[in-house]
Order: C-alpha cells, then sequence, then structure tokens
C-alpha cells in the first residue's frame, strides 16, 4: 500500500475531506487527525513538506486555505506524492473551476469520487485529468 | 404507506442543506450533530430508498468529517448499494467502503450483490463494486469473487480492467490462491499499449514486490522492456522501485539496468523521476561506479537548491549513500553541517542523521565537539535529538569508535552539564556500562563523577537524578581509584540530598558505606605492612592492595585492646577522637570521615523510608563498631595482638572482599545461559515450599553453590566465624548476605569465559598489561576475523547470540504475513510451464528439453537487452532455437517481431518463467560455472 490515506483540512484544523486506505476505529482516526493537523499546520512556508509520524509519511501541500495532507509509507516517492497533489487539485479546478474549500465541502462526492478514480487500495491508478473526471461528467449529465 | 414517504422525501433535509446547516448552526457542533443523527435515525429506517439513501448519505458525511460512529448502519448499507438507481447504489457503496471492515457481522451478505454488480454490463456500476471490493474485500469475499474479477482483468473496457488490476492487489492479499487463476492474466496487462493499463498493473507489482521481491525476479525482462520503453514517469518510478528491490537481490539485473536508469536520470527534467533514479542507483546499484557519480553529482544539485523540499530529499539520498560509500558524504561535509542550523527541524534531523552516519573513530572527537556547540545554540528538542544521537552512536557496539575513553567519559559529563539534556538515563547507563567494562577510564570516571556530584545545580534537575544515581554508585564501586575519598563523602551527604528520591538516595547511602569500608580497610593495611606511624596516603593504597596477600601473612604487632569504652558518650568520644586525630593522616580522614558521616546520617534515623533507614542503620552500626576498637588500637608502640586477631580486622577484611569484588556487564541471555539443575520442573507448583522454608530462605539462597566457588579460601573458616559475629553485627551481615544474594543475577566472571569484561584482562592472557586495554579493543574491532582470538571475547559473543535472536523473527515476519502469498505466486510462476506446452505444443517442447541454466534460458533473460541493442543476426539465432518455425518471416521487421514477441510473451510466459526461475535457482545455489558468465556480459 503507497498511499494510506489522503486528508484535506482547513487552516482552522477542520477536515473537510477524509479518505482512508486501510480500517482504523473512529477512535484511532480521531487521535491520528489531530497529531498529524497539530504536526503540519505549525509548519511554515519555507520549511519542507515532508513530515514523518510515527511509521510513515505525510506529504503535504497547502493551496490557498486548504492543505492537502497524504499519508505514505516511507519508500514512497515524496515528489511523485507531490505531483498527486498537484493532479488532485487540478483535476477538481478543471471540474469546478478554480476550486475552493466550499466547492468540497458541498461536493465531497465528487471529490471523493475524483479519488476513487485515481487511486485503488492505496496504489495510483489513474492520471489523467480527462480519464478522471469522465465518469463524473457523465453522471452530471444523466442525473 | 406511499404518503407518509413522500412527506418524508419532500421535507427531507438534504446533504447540503445539512453542511449549510452546519455552517449556520448556533448551538454547538456536538449538539447540532445530535440533532441530525436523529433525523437521521428516523430517514433511514425509511422504507422509501430515495429517503434511506439520502439519510445515509448524511451519515456518511458525519462519519467520515467528524467521527461519528456508523457501524450500526451496515444493513441499510446493504440495501442502498442493492438498489437499481445508480446514485443510491452509490451512496449505499461509498458508505459500504467506508464503514465496513473483516468484523463487519453483515459483510457476507453483500458477496451475491457484489458478484451482480461486478457482472454488470453497465461499466460504472461494475467499477463501484471493484472500489468496494478494493477498500473491504475479506478472506471470504475475496475467495468467492475470484472469478468474477479474473474475467474482468480481460475487460475489453480499460477503465474496468485498470479497476480490476487495482482490485486485485487486495484479493490477492486475502486470498493468495486467487494468484493461481489471475497472475497469468495480470502478467499479460504488462503488455498493454494502454498507458492506464500499464499504469495501474505496474503499480500492483510495485507492491507485490515491495513484500516479496524474490518472487518477481522472473518477470524482470517484462518490467525492464518497461523500463526501456515507458515515457510515463508515474510508470517508471514504480518500475524504478521494482527494480530497487530486485537489483539487490540479483547481481545480473542490477547490471542490466544500470545503463537505463542512469539515461533516465541524465534526460528527465521531472525531479520525482530525476530523484527516485537517484534512490534506485544510491540504494541498489552503488557499486557503479559512473550510475553513483552522476547520482552524487544529482544529489548535489538537490542539496544547493534552495528548495526545501529538494534539500531534505538531497540530505536524504546522502544518507542512504552514507551506509556503503562515506565519501560522498565527506565530499558534501560543509553542506549537511550547515544544515545542522536549518530553519527546518525535519532537515536538521536528517542531516543529523548523515554526520552520525560518518562519525567514525578519527572525527569523532571534532563531531563531538562541533555538535555539541550547535546543541548548546538549538532548541531543547533538537538539543537532546543530537545529544541522544550522539550518545547511541559512540556507544554502538561496545563504544568501537571511542578510543579515549578519559575523553569520552568526561565528554558525557559535559553532556550532563548542557542545559536541555533530558537524556539522563541514557547517560546514566553508559556511565555504569563503562564503569563495568573499561578499567582504564576508571580514574576518569571517578574524576567526573566526584565534579557532577559536587555540582548543586544537579540536585534541582529532576530529569537528571539518572545522573546522580549512576555517579553515586561510580564513587562507591570504584572508590579506590579516587584521590580523595574524604570529598566523595562529603558530596554524597551534602544536605540539599534530601531533595533527590529516596531510591536514589539510597544509592547515595551505599556508596558511602562502600567507601567508608574501604577507608578502614585501606587503614588497616597500611597498619600492617608499614610500620607505624610513618606516615602515608591513601594513593598507596592500591599498590598495596595488589600485594594483599603477603600483607595478610605478615603478623603485626598491635596495641592489645581490652575494650573498656563501651557506647561512649558521643561529645566525649569526638574529643577523645579529635585528640588521636593528630596520631597519623590516615587515622585521622578514616575518623574524620566517621564524624562528617555520622553527623549527615544521625537524622535519618527518623525516616520511613526503608530503603534509606536500613542503610543508615547500615552504616552507623559500622561505625559505632570500629569506634568501639579503633582509639585503643591507636598506639603501636604498645605490645600487640597480632591484627589477624582483631575482631575488627576480620569484618572489615570480609566486608571487603564483599565489595570489592567486580560487577560485570550482564548479558542479555545471561538468564538463558544459568542452567536448570536436574530434576528441577519449572512449572511445578511451588507453593508447599513456603510452608518448610519459609524462614531458611534467605539463608540457603546466600549458600548458591557457584557463589560459594568464587569466595576466597578464607570463605569457610571466616564465614563461620562471621555468623559468630551476627548478633551483634547485624548490620553488617545482612550486607554482606544482601550482597551474596544479588550475585545470582550475575554471571560469575570467573567461572564464565563466555561473557567476559570487555577489558577483562583475565579473558585475554596475551596481554597482560592493563595498560594495552584499550589498544586491544580498538584492534578487536578493527580486525575481529584476522585474530581469532580477539574476537573471542564479550563483543563477538554477544553479537552472535543477538543474531540467532534476530533472525528467526525476521525471516517469521517476513513470511507469516506473506508467505502464502509469494508461495503461491512461486507456484504460478512455476507450474504453468506444463499447461502451457501442452497448449502450445512443439514450441515449448523445444523449450522444455532444455536443461535449467543452459544457455539459452540465460539468453532469454537478457534477451530484452538483445531486442534493444542486439543486431537482427543475434536476435534470429537467439530467438531462432525455439521460436524459429514461427519467426522466419518476420526476421526483417523489426517491428513486428517486436509485436510478435509481445503476443507470445503472454502465452508463452510461464513456461519461460519456470526455466528462468530455475535458472535463477540455479544460479543461486551453484557458484555460477564459468560458461554461463561470459554469455551474461555479453
Amino acid at each position: 500500500m503507497g498511499i494510506r490515506f489522503i486528508l484535506m483540512v482547513n487552516k482552522q484544523g477542520q477536515t473537510r475531506l477524509a479518505q482512508y486506505y486501510e480500517y482504523l476505529t473512529l477512535e484511532e482516526r480521531r487521535a491520528l487527525e489531530g497529531e498529524i493537523v497539530r504536526k503540519c499546520l505549525a509548519r511554515t512556508e519555507q520549511q519542507c513538506s515532508f513530515v514523518e509520524h510515527r511509521n510513515y509519511k505525510i506529504v503535504y501541500r497547502r493551496y490557498a486555505s486548504l492543505f492537502f495532507l497524504v499519508g505514505v509509507d516511507n519508500d514512497e516517492n515524496e515528489l511523485a506524492i507531490l505531483e498527486f497533489i498537484h493532479l488532485l487539485v487540478e483535476t477538481m479546478d478543471r471540474h469546478f473551476g478554480n476550486v475552493c474549500e466550499l466547492d468540497i465541502m458541498f461536493h465531497l462526492d465528487k471529490a471523493h469520487f475524483m479519488l476513487e478514480e485515481m487511486v485503488m487500495n492505496g496504489c495510483i491508478v489513474e492520471t489523467s485529468k480527462s480519464n478522471i473526471l469522465m465518469p463524473i461528467q457523465l453522471m452530471d449529465k444523466t442525473s | 404507506m406511499s404518503s407518509p414517504s413522500i412527506m418524508e422525501t419532500l421535507f427531507q433535509r438534504t446533504l447540503e442543506d445539512l453542511i449549510k446547516g452546519f455552517r449556520l448552526q448556533l448551538i454547538g457542533e456536538s449538539a447540532f450533530i445530535s440533532k441530525a443523527m436523529e433525523e437521521i435515525w428516523k430517514e433511514i429506517k425509511s422504507t422509501n430508498l430515495q429517503t434511506k439513501s439520502i439519510a445515509l448519505q448524511k451519515l456518511s458525511y458525519l462519519g467520515s468529517l467528524y467521527f461519528v460512529d456508523m457501524s450500526w448502519s451496515a444493513f441499510h448499507c446493504i440495501e442502498c448499494m442493492s438498489s437499481p438507481r445508480f446514485s443510491q447504489k452509490r451512496i449505499g457503496y461509498v458508505a459500504v467502503s467506508q464503514s465496513f471492515y473483516d468484523e463487519t457481522p453483515v459483510l457476507l451478505l453483500i458477496t451475491n450483490q457484489l458478484r451482480k454488480d461486478l457482472g454488470n454490463v453497465n461499466e460504472f456500476e461494475a467499477g463501484l463494486a471493484l472500489d468496494c471490493l478494493a477498500s473491504i474485500a475479506t478472506v471470504d469475499l475475496a475467495r468467492d469473487l475470484t472469478p468474477n474479477v479474473f474475467k474482468l482483468l480481460g475487460s475489453s473496457k480499460i477503465p474496468l480492467r485498470k479497476k480490476a488490476i487495482g482490485a486485485i492487489l487486495r484479493v490477492f492479499e486475502k486470498y493468495p490462491d486467487a494468484v493461481r487463476v489471475c497472475f497469468k492474466r495480470l502478467v499479460e496487462n504488462l503488455d498493454s499499449p494502454d498507458s492506464r493499463i500499464l499504469s495501474a498493473v505496474v503499480g500492483v507489482f510495485c507492491e507485490l514486490a515491495s513484500r516479496d521481491p524474490r518472487s518477481y525476479l522472473p518477470l524482470a525482462p517484462e518490467f525492464y522492456r518497461v523500463l526501456v520503453d515507458s515515457k510515463n514517469n508515474w510508470v517508471l518510478i514504480k518500475i524504478l522501485k521494482i527494480f530497487a528491490k530486485l537489483a539487490a537481490l540479483e547481481p545480473r539485473v542490477a547490471k542490466r539496468i544500470v545503463e537505463p536508469v542512469c539515461e533516465h536520470m541524465r534526460r528527465t527534467g521531472a525531479k520525482s523521476l530525476m530523484f527516485e533514479c537517484i534512490r534506485t542507483v544510491v540504494s541498489s546499484l552503488s557499486d557503479y561506479e559512473a550510475a553513483l557519480k552522476l547520482a552524487v553529482s544529482k544529489i548535489r544539485e538537490l542539496l544547493g537548491d534552495e528548495d526545501a523540499n529538494l534539500k531534505y530529499l538531497g540530505l536524504h539520498a546522502l544518507s542512504v549513500v552514507a551506509r556503503k560509500q562515506l565519501w560522498v558524504v565527506l565530499e558534501n561535509q560543509e553542506i549537511v553541517i550547515k544544515s545542522l542550523m536549518d530553519a527546518d527541524a525535519n532537515i536538521r534531523s536528517e542531516s543529523l542523521r548523515l554526520v552520525m552516519a560518518v562519525i567514525s573513530r578519527s572525527n569523532v572527537l571534532d563531531i563531538s565537539r562541533v555538535l555539541l556547540s550547535y546543541g548548546l545554540k538549538s532548541d531543547p528538542g533538537f538539543c537532546n535529538e543530537i545529544i541522544g544521537s550522539l550518545l547511541s552512536a559512540c556507544s554502538h557496539n561496545l563504544y568501537e569508535i571511542v578510543i579515549d575513553f578519559d575523553w569520552y567519559v568526561s565528554l558525557l559529563g559535559e553532556m550532563s552539564r548542557i542545559p536541555h539534556c533530558q537524556k539522563g538515563e541514557e547517560i546514566k547507563n553508559q556511565l555504569i556500562d563503562i564503569g563495568m567494562r573499561v578499567r582504564d577510564a576508571r580514574s576518569q570516571l571517578i574524576c567526573v563523577s566526584r565534579n557532577l556530584l559536587i555540582d548543586p545545580a544537579f540536585l534541582g534537575k529532576p530529569y537528571l537524578y539518572g545522573i546522580l544515581c549512576a555517579t553515586a554508585w561510580v564513587c562507591g564501586e570504584y572508590v579506590e581509584f579516587s584521590t580523595n575519598p574524604t570529598e566523595l563523602v562529603e558530596a554524597l551527604l551534602q544536605p540539599r540530598t534530601s531533595m533527590l528520591p529516596p531510591l536514589i538516595r539510597a544509592v547515595y547511602l551505599q556508596s558511602v558505606l562502600k567507601i567508608l569500608i574501604f577507608c578502614m580497610y585501606s587503614h588497616f593495611q597500611k597498619w600492617g605492612s608499614i610500620s607505624f606511624p610513618s606516615s602515608h596516603n591513601l594513593e598507596g593504597v592500591l599498590s598495596e592492595s595488589i600485594s594483599k596477600g603477603t600483607a595478610l601473612e605478615s603478623s603485626d604487632t598491635l596495641t592489645s585492646a581490652q575494650d573498656d569504652v563501651f557506647n561512649p558518650r558521643k561529645l566525649r568520644e569526638r574529643i577523645r577522637l579529635s585528640f588521636l586525630l593528630r596520631r597519623t593522616d590516615s587515622v585521622k580522614s578514616l575518623l574524620s570521615n566517621c564524624c562528617v558521616i555520622e553527623l549527615a546520617l544521625e537524622p535519618l534515623l527518623g525516616t520511613h523510608e526503608v530503603e534509606i533507614l536500613e542503610r543508615t542503620r547500615n552504616v552507623l552500626g559500622l561505625i559505632e563498631l570500629i569506634k568501639q576498637q579503633i582509639p585503643d588500637q591507636l598506639f603501636p608502640e604498645e605490645e600487640s595482638l597480632s591484627r589477624e586477631e582483631l575482631e575488627v580486622w576480620k569484618l572489615i577484611r570480609s566486608m571487603n572482599d564483599a565489595s570489592c569484588e567486580e560487577l560485570g556487564p550482564v548479558s542479555f541471555t545471561a538468564q538463558e545461559k544459568i542452567r536448570i539443575p536436574e530434576g528441577l520442573v519449572l512449572e511445578e507448583n511451588l507453593r508447599e515450599l513456603d510452608l518448610i522454608c519459609g524462614n531458611l530462605q534467605p539463608r540457603s539462597l546466600s549458600f548458591f553453590p557457584q557463589r560459594e566457588e568464587r569466595v576466597d579460601e578464607w570463605h569457610d573458616s571466616e564465614w563461620r566465624s562471621r555468623e559468630d559475629l551476627e548478633p551483634s553485627n547485624e548490620s553488617m551481615s545482612l550486607l554482606v548476605e544482601h550482597r551474596k544474594r544479588h550475585g545470582l543475577y550475575y554471571l560469575p566472571s570467573s567461572a564464565s569465559n563466555d561473557y567476559p569484561l570487555a577489558n577483562d584482562p583475565r579473558s585475554g592472557e596475551h596481554v597482560p598489561d592493563e595498560t594495552e586495554d584499550l589498544v586491544r579493543l580498538a584492534a578487536q574491532s578493527l580486525a575481529p576475523k584476522k585474530k581469532p582470538n580477539y574476537s573471542k571475547p564479550r563483543p563477538a559473543v554477544v553479537r552472535l547470540d543477538e543474531g540467532e535472536a534476530t533472525f528467526p523473527v525476521v525471516s517469521n515476519r517476513s513470511n507469516s504475513k506473506y508467505d502464502l502469498l509469494s508461495e503461491v505466486v512461486h507456484d504460478v510462476l512455476q507450474e504453468t510451464n506444463p499447461m502451457d506446452k501442452s497448449s502450445q505444443k512443439g514450441k515449448e517442447k523445444v523449450r522444455g528439453d532444455i536443461p535449467p541454466g543452459s544457455k539459452e534460458n540465460l539468453q532469454d533473460l537478457v534477451d530484452p537487452r538483445r531486442e534493444k541493442l542486439g543486431s537482427g543476426k543475434s536476435k534470429h539465432r537467439s530467438h531462432g532455437k525455439d521460436r524459429g518455425h514461427k519467426i522466419p518471416q518476420k526476421v526483417d521487421g523489426e517491428k513486428d517481431e517486436n509485436s510478435e514477441r509481445a503476443r507470445k510473451k503472454g502465452s508463452h510466459r510461464h513456461g519461460r518463467n519456470k526455466m528462468r526461475q530455475r535458472a535463477e535457482e540455479q544460479a543461486d545455489l551453484l557458484a555460477q560455472t564459468p560458461d554461463q558468465i561470459p554469455d551474461f556480459l555479453l
């Protein structure tokens, strides 16, 4: 499993999206998100985007008010994960048009849908924006 | 029935309403959530699927972002899943993926639904099912649905096939036998022209190979082709990860991939790919100089970059290189050291790790100095990180890199004084450990300990109490190396020690007792061996104690001690004592010590802490005893009893013997080394024994045979006489007994060669001079194999034990989790050969007849390269033998041939794999025969 979880958290530390690729209990999730958010949000722009946490690594990036945090195994390529985050943001940008926190809040299902297309069981399986968005657009059309 | 449901649907709050409401709510988050939950609770029971699904959607939202428990909704999830409408079905699937796990009770109920959806013509519904399977598949689900997933692996719809590939990983994990069914198809997908499929399948193999790379060695040629042909960075990164694993196992693979990897490194503009190339080279291809040089130059680029991310990764890559190629780090030392002051804590830690990687005997002094100066300047967290890594680096492998122990001991003292230092426990352990292991360091140890003990600042820092505990112990245990025991006693008894926790204070008191015994012993010894009252000081004691044997024999004339001064009033006694003090330096210091101790300890008699109380009594009891006798023995001019006849001398001597015996380091496996006495059944219930020997227990323990052997020859007679003394000298005998009981937990250093001290003179008769111990220690670690005699002592033995202890654990770990999977993969890669043979007839027959490890097979292994680089002729030659009857007409068109090969690869792979596999195994098992190697070097 390359990616263990993907979180989107706003500046205030509120989780806006949480996708886990391994089963954690509610308590474990609560603790994990608390620790990570505390750790990452305290860092400044000049500091690097990789944080070691427990036995894995968190690669994060901030876009405007939103932090994208991806928990990965230690041997995962950090830069590739940064690119993955960027791809995710670009994809959402293309779909929502200049994506913002509210878009994700109100269209969480779509954000999840995109992630489903991109990542399966922790592996990145799709990296083409149009392929990712194709089913969503289809769904939008039919509904 | 329908009308309420319509009402429900009409007036139901949607997820959007919920979110909006959330943003506007004034009642507090938890109150709002519980209100929403009440609604959901009602709505989800609705018979209307729309209402139910909306409710479930809201529940998933709350569950995902607000940690609301949704395990109770499992059945509702299943209901939504089975909805004919896609949007409702999707809500159901999302909820299932989110909330189901292996123990969910209703999990098996979804098997049929999943099977139905997997077979659905609507690719999106099938996709949903695959997504769901990928995240929640259990053993049962994986087993039952393997055929369906298998079907989808060959689907013509690319997105669906992609998802099937993504899901297969979970299926394999849960149900390894699925490999038998699906592996072939999965491998075929490696040849897919579609980049999406390729990216997915490479991702799966990357995961599989990271767990058990060996099983996937046979697929190296396929991976190689991807490495050379693919233009997709995502795929390349994954493929490089696979190769990094394979190359570490198989040097031939490493040899093949060096060039393409370097090519990617040179050409790519993507930092991620470049970094992956660097990582592959430094971790698995570091034997190839050109590649390594290229990687190092790229690392330097990263290090020089402004971007903190790249800098971090550069340091990270360096730390990987450092394991094998230290010079790379040394070359970049400057940047590394500078990074110690970086604003980013992660970069600082990374560079610290690197500095630790380059630390060695030659530079440990400098590095420690630099690091400690950085430590003083930085924040507490990093400061402690520095101290911690210095401590562990220096203590690694029995202080391998430390040559000058005097320096190291002083360094420990220095570390303790750093204001932020929190590593008291570790420093404590090392102080004691060095004391026990390194004889030559003891005098410096005493010196450092004394300075730390005297420093009043330490008594105010609870987290450093461990250090004080160790220094107090050192002072007591190695007091013979001290130049001024009086000073130690004063330091141990300073008034502020009352701030210490009782247990540490007990150590202090125990040390006081030991010092006192030592002072008395040396006093009497001098008395015996040197004509009184020549002045002598305590420095002479050490040399004297060596000639103890002769001293014992000489009979002395001493003042007859007809004691009539029993239990005198203290004041008078002290006056008398002070008069006597002028007699000799030795007596003076002894008695002044006694006075100091008495004064300091008397208040402690009222304490409630038993440890302190007991030890205080021991000390005071001893002083009392001495005082009864000493004053009368201070007149050497007079006729006297021989020293041997003095009770006090006997007493002091036996106590000193008890305490001067050296404590050795205890091996981790010490417990195992104690042989279980014959006839002893450890499982037996011993409660009955309590009745029989409840009273005897302490005594019988003290006569533990192993210990008895070690007591000097005086033991038999002395012990009896000591027992006679027992009633009056209770404290003393208690002490001795305690000491003896303690002995149980140590391996007798004289009896076992297994765990001699690192510098135990007994362990190496060939180096009799103690001063050479350190040199020997150095020699041991430098050339353990050259000098088998030297490698016998402790370090080697312990390492062996550790290896023994950890090896099975490691193999178990790697096996237990994935053994089934890799076993099956092995099987599949081997067993499919007969099937292939039967289906492919002649072609395979030729192959089947080729003995494993023969030239053809080996050529097969390298043929991707041939395809690329070899001439047409060589291709023809290499393929002609086994595929001649199909290929000839296509020999000229390289493209055609490649595609033909690619097509055939799918069907022949397993046969070839088997051969390759065998070839690999052969190569592994046997030393490669000369005629095989040239083939590879082509």
